[in-house]
């Protein structure tokens, strides 16, 4: 536990807190990046570059993108008027979510004397986890490009469906 | 003598450093390196924009900028101190924490890049496994600080201006990776700094750069393209196109902070000249054989340079496309080229028969872009223009 | 506490914290986008988890925690690419994201 992991917890931790509280959607939006960029930075402090480098570049770049474009197309920049930001049921959800976290918390806590202690760094270069794609977990592969592919051609179908209606 | 000029940087470095206690050595040989980027790459923005409007001017029948120093030489010190020297304004309904981190983001993830391109021999500020990643994660975060700087501004100018760089940007993002990809597949690594000693060998006197490979060919062109689209260069420069949009996200910025969103600009040229000079055109390394004596940090530099102006002949050269000419180009063109590229690099790979690989290559990059490139846009009718408004 | 355990369980429990945060905002907020953003959340405090496992774990070398990490992106993006498609043809039909007001199959 060294300061850095205390410094980047607090930065996504906050950001993530602040993702989910503020009322600006665009700044829930940004404050979620904020999120993203210190969970890659957790991962390079755990030794995982190359997952750290592909976080950054998918989430920073792809889905905070995604998810500032759909704010912007479906105009919920604007805060609402009348009934506030959260939902009429908050406290029922605040609870589940408290629940969630007390179990999970105390699961780990109760299990911390058995959890490993081994602190030198694991090797994972590219080409281990190149070939470890190509050999191993080649079917996991093949099976996420076909998602891939799949929610491509969802996408767009569900995006061009409304243009010949608009017409 | 010559391997001391070849090495020169990197023996200030050490001789700098020599001079400190032990344990602060690699603290501060990297803060060096940091110090000497932030102070390099300003130094050529500040010649490139000379460069470009000298350039330009000529291109168009003009002078360009001949009132400050001899030839117009200090006008980038006159633009420097004029923008420091210039009142910030914030507009009034503009978010201002957005707004100020917006430009300040930008600068940053753009310096970021430089840490991986290897600049000369054993010029490197790190030597990362997954160098390729990096650099194009750093510039996948410009996107998000663009977004920032048109929203913040609360302008709709900007705000059509940041929709369409981050549209622009998306697409040309997939073209711009899967380019390099064939890189990656034939050098198996990562890492720029291998894939440039991979092309740092010579037959019959000839350099093996990638682009003297039909898969290196056609991922240079498509990179050339991608990046400039990336930048926003022009003829891709629709973000900012100053007879639509005023000039695009950074309409609302003034001062300073104009001046760091057109640092920016240029230095993420520079990134993205490095990185393609890196991957296609050898990096350091000389084109022939006799001429490796030439430092290898000039051979980097002046083909950095190269590439610039090779930016801004182009820019004095083509119109500015249309938003739907942008978008067709990058999903019907660029995009199956890449794709089918890899191909051509699998084949490359694969084909242990000398001259069986080149002709099969050729064939393939020169049909398929006789086939999209000239068949298929002829067929494209274009039949009575329709508008659509936004809403 | 955790300043003296293993380093693992410190990961565990900011995972944990990032899942409960991303699980109460996906409950509570009314907007569909900020229910997706929740759920970015939590598989990203998963991630966090499957990678704090691969490092501290008997096996590094198999990379197992790392790759289900990566394919957790892979399929990350793709549901967020597919929930805001949704999200955007939600708002074209019903003119608004309040998942409050998503009650046309109340009996």
């Amino acid at each position: 536990m060294s300061v850095v992991f205390f410094v980047l917890t607090a930065m996504t931790l906050a950001g993530a807190l602040a993702a989910v509280l503020l009322k600006n959607l665009v700044h829930c939006a940004l404050s979620l990046t904020v999120a993203f960029a210190g969970l890659a930075l957790l991962f390079l402090e755990l030794d995982a570059q190359f997952v750290a480098f592909v976080q950054i570049l998918v989430y920073v770049g792809a889905v905070a993108i995604l998810v500032v474009f759909a704010i912007l197309l479906t105009r919920s920049a604007e805060t609402p008027k009348a009934g506030g930001v959260f939902s009429r049921t908050w406290l029922a959800g605040l609870s589940v979510a408290a629940a969630v976290f007390a179990v999970l918390g105390w699961a780990v806590l109760e299990s911390t004397p058995w959890l490993p202690q081994t602190t030198e760094a694991p090797a994972a270069d590219v080409g281990q986890i190149g070939e470890a794609l190509m050999s191993r977990y080649v079917l996991p592969l093949e099976i996420v490009a076909l998602l891939l592919t799949a929610a491509l051609i969802g996408a767009v179908i569900v995006a061009m469906h409304e243009k010949d209606g608009a017409q | 003598m010559l391997e001391k000029a070849d090495q020169v940087f990197v023996l200030l470095l050490h001789w700098l450093v020599g001079y400190l206690p032990a344990a602060w050595r690699p603290a501060s040989g990297v803060l060096l390196c940091v110090v000497a980027i932030i102070a390099v790459y300003p130094t050529l923005f500040a010649l490139a924009v000379l460069l470009e409007r000298k350039g330009l001017g000529r291109m168009q029948n003009r002078y360009g900028p001949n009132r400050v120093g001899p030839f117009g030489i200090l006008q980038p010190v006159a633009d420097g101190i004029k923008s420091l020297t210039k009142e910030d304004i914030v507009p009034f309904n503009a978010d201002a924490l957005v707004h100020f981190i917006a430009p300040l983001m930008l600068v940053v993830a753009v310096f970021m890049g430089f840490a991986v391109l290897p600049m000369g021999r054993n010029m490197v500020l790190v030597d990362l496994d997954a160098s390729l990643l990096f650099f194009f994660a750093m510039g996948a975060s410009t996107e998000l600080s663009v977004f920032m700087a048109g929203w913040s501004s609360r302008n709709k100018y900007s705000l059509l201006g940041a929709m369409r760089a981050v549209a622009q940007m998306i697409s040309y993002e997939v073209p711009l990776l899967l380019s390099t990809v064939g890189v990656v597949m034939i050098t198996g690594s990562l890492s720029l700094v291998d894939i440039v000693d991979a092309q740092n060998r010579y037959t019959w006197g000839l350099a093996h750069w990638n682009v003297f490979k039909p898969w290196g060919l056609a991922g240079f062109a498509m990179f050339v393209i991608a990046s400039m689209a990336e930048t926003n260069r022009s003829p891709f420069d629709l973000p900012e196109g100053e007879s639509e949009i005023v000039a695009g996200y950074f309409t609302e910025y003034s001062g300073f902070k104009f001046a760091l969103f057109f640092l920016g600009e240029y230095v993420g040229m520079f990134g993205i000249a490095g990185l393609g000079t890196s991957l296609f055109l050898g990096g350091w390394s000389s084109p022939l054989a006799v001429l490796s004596w030439v430092p290898s940090w000039i051979w980097f530099f002046s083909k950095v340079m190269v590439w610039i102006c090779f930016f801004i002949w182009v820019r004095g050269t083509m119109p500015r496309l249309r938003q739907d000419q942008l978008m067709n180009f990058a999903w019907k063109f660029v995009l199956p080229m890449t794709l089918l590229n890899l191909l051509v690099a699998a084949e490359w790979r694969f084909v242990a028969d000398m001259w069986l690989r080149w002709i099969a290559g050729m064939v393939i990059v020169v049909g398929a872009y006789v086939l999209m490139g000239r068949v298929g846009m002829r067929r494209e009718h274009f039949g009575p223009r329709t508008y659509r408004y936004a809403e | 506490m955790i300043g003296g355990a293993s380093p693992l369980a410190g990961y565990l429990l900011v995972a944990a914290l990032m899942f409960a945060i991303g699980l109460a905002g996906a409950l509570t907020r009314r907007n569909a986008i900020l229910v997706l953003i929740g759920i970015e959340l939590m598989l990203n405090a998963a991630n966090l988890n499957l990678i704090a496992f691969w490092r501290y774990g008997p096996h590094p070398e198999v990379l197992t925690g790392m790759m289900f990490a990566i394919f957790s992106i892979a399929v990350a993006a793709a549901e967020a690419a597919v929930g805001l498609g949704l999200v955007i043809q939600i708002h074209r039909h019903a003119k608004t994201v309040d998942v409050d007001q998503m009650n046309r199959m109340k009996g």
